[in-house]
């Protein structure tokens, strides 16, 4: 079914979506696996790319005319650059109150 | 389009496999200021497929937005914190990556099964190409004028939350109560308010979970 459709670029739209999840459980295993707080934020800014990617992606190929993904696109990269403002002044401000950015020590919501 | 289609491919080619090595080097390598100017090149090769897609006004917000302001925030932040710890070993680390990496892996094995088994509505309409830039301006201030005010707002408000959580100015009184400050807790003088017992063997909080 998919191969009966010709893509209308050289790059087919499956390839960018692949690459996207590629990018996308990179981001998942390093949200999991850091110990160092600022590489979780930098996994973060991965997820979200990728999610990007996606977007973008289905807005060229599928909504060519009213390119609606570019938009919400440009409203993730917003949400993103206050969320990344947010988050290290967060972290800065534990950095201050527990002298150390390691995740498994950042223990105090825990149950 | 203007580019010849195997110039297209070739740089999606380079773009793809400078995004997945530079997205594992920022997750895999020890030193963090390394990640941190390979986020950079993850950026810009995103920027990159962005122009492959039509799209050179996001190419052009990606770059300045996550090249100039985010990554330069991180940067600032590993030079901020960047004091040199020896992280204490956990027991059963290995065991948890790697079934953090069988659950990512099924993810990846899932996402591209959606994505190659299900029938996209290929061809879709042409592309605008370089009418793109003007077709956002449209839309922004038309039928996506709330959340263009509304991020406006987001702005604002996670400006003024950054600097009054990053801040560090000294009152000479409280606020609220009017009597003094106390001025050791923020000169750092005094020990933290959030004292650090996990360095320690405290058992009870373990045998609650």
């Amino acid at each position: 079914m998919t191969d009966a459709a010709i893509p209308a670029s050289a790059i087919p739209l499956q390839a960018f979506l692949a690459l996207a999840a590629v990018l996308f459980c990179t981001g998942v295993w390093g949200l999991i696996n850091s110990r160092n707080a600022v590489r979780v934020l930098m996994s973060i800014e991965l997820m979200l790319n990728a999610v990007n990617i996606n977007l973008m992606a289905f807005s060229n190929y599928l909504d060519g005319q009213l390119i609606r993904g570019q938009v919400f696109a440009i409203f993730v990269i917003t949400v993103a650059a206050a969320e990344a403002a947010v988050g290290l002044a967060i972290l800065l401000s534990l950095y201050r109150n527990r002298e150390t950015v390691d995740m498994e020590r950042f223990n105090l919501l825990r149950w | 389009m203007t580019i010849a289609s195997t110039t297209q491919q070739i740089c999606f080619l380079l773009l793809g496999t400078t995004l997945v090595l530079g997205s594992l080097g920022v997750v895999l390598l020890p030193n963090i200021v390394y990640s941190a100017f390979l986020l950079a090149g993850v950026f810009l090769s995103v920027a990159g497929l962005y122009l492959l897609l039509n799209a050179s006004f996001v190419a052009a917000a990606q770059v300045l937005v996550y090249v100039g302001a985010v990554n330069v925030l991180i940067l600032f932040a590993i030079m901020l914190v960047n004091k040199k710890e020896n992280l204490a070993a956990i027991p059963g680390l290995l065991l948890r990556r790697l079934l953090s990496g069988a659950v990512c892996g099924g993810l990846l094995v899932l996402l591209l099964r959606v994505a190659f088994t299900t029938p996209w509505a290929l061809p879709g309409p042409v592309p605008v190409g370089e009418e793109a830039t003007i077709r956002i301006g449209e839309h922004l201030f038309s039928d996506y004028l709330l959340p263009f005010e509304l991020a406006s707002v987001l702005l604002l408000m996670a400006m003024i939350g950054a600097i009054v959580l990053a801040r560090r100015d000294v009152f000479s009184s409280d606020v609220i109560t009017g009597e003094p400050a106390d001025q050791g807790l923020l000169e750092k003088t005094r020990t933290p308010l959030l004292i650090d017992t996990s360095g320690r063997d405290t058992p009870q909080l373990e045998t609650t979970r």
